[in-house]
């Protein structure tokens, strides 16, 4: 192996922990949503979408063909991402959060194929299906391996960050009560507890780390296009890592992220080996080997790798 | 004129399609108590079968369809007894997360088999209309695919309302513990459930293709319309699905009609939203839906 060689592998494996840290980040959203306080969020690539739309309007330089040429810097465009998610989020709490789970998903497959169909159609702001082009890279000035890793470690301070918050808010009385409204939703109001208000904001902090993962992207891959939020590799790839690392549980959200970006990437890597012909078909059945996958966990280890951690009370824990 | 042919028309026929898609998944989500996000694959592999059977054959697609609604059923059950039956009593929201990974399968393995290009039942000969009245122009696969629906919906009336079993699938979706106490065979009945839908889903896939063409994504397009559907007319309620699916392809089609002005009340684009605007609407204002199903 000569340095060239073990040069693209080292950068081959930044881009392995960026996606998969931005991956995290939307397992650690859809486990406050699911895993916490059981609701069903079909529509995740429209919220990332929207995170990486906006980020990217924010960030540009004037162009002609779509909204923007704002030039804010990137932490900007992050935080823009992050408001506007929220915002859309609450509004389609306040829509849908009252439906049963059933109905809360079909509602959110509507949702996310209606951001689509906007982002799609809206070509004044969004330049339709060119999207938009020259998002900025934060450390882009750095020289070609540091600006990578630069942005890698950027991403994983976020997982960091929010993985300590996120747990910390699992083990405080809030989280407490989404498990409980997750539970047994009579219960939680028979105790006086605004299950709504608080399905609400499990639903808008779900939402917003999947916002910032959408800005995330179209800042790494500095191109955003309705292309790149199609319905299946993001909504569905972070339902299986959910589920395989373990619902519930934030770790486990972390570890199923990583875990199923490496064994997604690597069997990329091992079809587009293959002839055309057969990479075409062998990247279905890449498709139809991960749902398998999701139907074995579901049946026998319903708890993923690690499962939920369930606590009585904090206090009583001496 | 122009307003029926390209506007009442067509949603009349998307209307009747829409209509036997939603009344599989009202009947499985009344008896099996889950929202089945797999029902437009099952449109779709039905769509599939007929385009080889028709290949292989070379007979019109509506004459192997009865042939590929077996077929299809025989996957739905198969389906149901794999993935489905092992979560029979465990809670539902586990079911939806197992028949959202179903979708994704069945879908990959019609990518798999017959590849991601768009198909055609015509073999590319371009229908000409029936010109009637001076301007009303219709087109005889709209007849066929009209007629077949209400001859389908018929038979589903005359299962549902007359046999031992339909009565025991309506016993069943009105109240699961009181038909097993009366001694209803609930698998039984479930397996009259899948093979029911699956049958319709098919036909209404072969409708789709024959309306326009076969392509791998037409099932998930089908998925939104067809729930707004079965929730327009009531959970559980076959006839409050015919109905409801009218109403959304009518809607579908009507919206994009130049109401006020000149411009379309809705663009085109956004077709895909009626639908969905619809069954927000109705489950805000009346979840049971317009023919008092169930709400869960």
């Amino acid at each position: 192996m000569d340095a060239a060689q073990a040069y693209g592998y080292m950068l081959y494996l930044v881009s392995l922990i960026t996606i998969g840290g931005i991956y995290a980040l939307m397992c650690l959203g859809l486990n406050i949503q699911w895993g916490f306080t059981g609701l069903f969020n079909a529509g995740i690539a429209g919220f990332f979408a929207i995170g990486a739309y906006v980020s990217a309007i924010l960030t540009t330089d004037g162009s002609p063909f779509h909204l923007g040429g704002f030039g804010l810097p990137v932490a900007f465009g992050l935080v823009g991402a992050m408001v506007v998610t929220a915002v859309v989020a609450w509004l389609v709490g306040l829509l849908c959060i009252r439906l049963r789970s059933d109905y809360l998903a079909i509602a959110t497959i509507g949702i996310g194929e209606i951001f689509r169909l906007i982002l799609k159609n809206e070509i004044w702001a969004t330049n339709g299906a060119r999207g938009i082009a020259k998002i900025p890279l934060p450390f882009e000035t750095l020289a070609e391996p540091w600006n990578k890793i630069g942005f890698m470690l950027l991403v994983l301070a976020i997982v960091v960050a929010f993985y300590f918050l996120i747990e910390r808010a699992r083990l405080a009385p809030w989280g407490r009560l989404m498990t409980a409204i997750r539970e047994n939703e009579h219960a939680a109001r028979a105790a006086g507890k605004n299950v709504e208000r608080f399905r609400v904001e499990a639903f808008i902090c779900g939402s917003v780390l999947m916002g910032l993962a959408g800005g995330l992207t179209a800042h790494y891959i500095k191109f955003i296009g309705p292309g790149a939020t199609e319905p299946l590799t993001t909504t569905f790839l972070v339902w299986v890592m959910l589920i395989v690392g373990g619902s519930g549980n934030n770790r486990g959200a972390i570890l199923g992220a990583f875990m199923m970006w490496t064994i997604w990437s690597f069997s990329e890597v091992l079809t587009s080996r293959l002839p055309e012909e057969l990479a075409i078909k062998a990247a279905y059945f890449r498709i139809f080997l991960i749902g398998l996958l999701l139907q074995v966990v579901l049946q026998r280890y319903a708890g993923g790798i690690l499962p939920e951690r369930r606590l009585v009370s904090v206090t009583n824990k001496k | 004129m122009e307003f029926i042919n390209f506007y009442l028309l067509p949603g009349i026929v998307l209307g009747s399609i829409y209509a036997l898609g939603a009344i599989g998944v009202s009947l499985v989500f009344g008896i099996l108590r889950f929202a089945n996000f797999a029902h437009g694959e099952l449109m779709l592999i039905g769509a599939y079968i007929t385009y080889s059977l028709f290949q292989f054959t070379g007979l019109h697609p509506l004459a192997v369809l009865p042939l590929a609604m077996v077929l299809t059923s025989f996957i739905a059950l198969g389906i149901d007894h794999t993935f489905y039956k092992p979560f029979r009593n465990s809670k539902t929201t586990i079911v939806i997360v197992a028949s959202f990974g179903i979708a994704l399968m069945a879908r990959s393995a019609v990518q798999i088999i017959w590849g991601v290009d768009t198909f055609s039942y015509s073999s590319g000969r371009i229908e000409m209309p029936i010109v009637l009245f001076g301007g009303l122009r219709i087109f005889m696969k709209h007849v066929w695919i009209v007629s077949c629906s209400i001859g389908l919906m018929l038979c589903i009336h005359t299962i549902l309302s007359y046999t031992r079993i339909g009565k025991a699938m309506r016993a069943m979706s009105d109240s699961a513990e009181l038909a097993r106490l009366t001694g209803i065979e609930t698998e039984k009945v479930v397996r009259a459930t899948w093979i029911l839908g699956a049958s319709l889903a098919a036909a209404a896939g072969v409708f789709l293709g024959l309306d326009s063409h076969l392509h791998s994504m037409m099932g998930f397009y089908m998925l939104l319309p067809m729930f707004a559907a079965a929730i327009l007319g009531g959970i559980g309620q076959p006839y409050g699905a015919m109905v409801g699916g009218l109403v959304v392809g009518l809607a579908e089609e009507l919206s994009s009609y130049p109401w006020l002005g000149d411009s379309p009340l809705l663009p085109p684009a956004y077709k895909a939203g009626v639908a969905f605007a619809l069954m927000v609407l109705m489950l805000l204002w009346r979840p049971s839906g317009l023919f008092r199903g169930r709400v869960f």
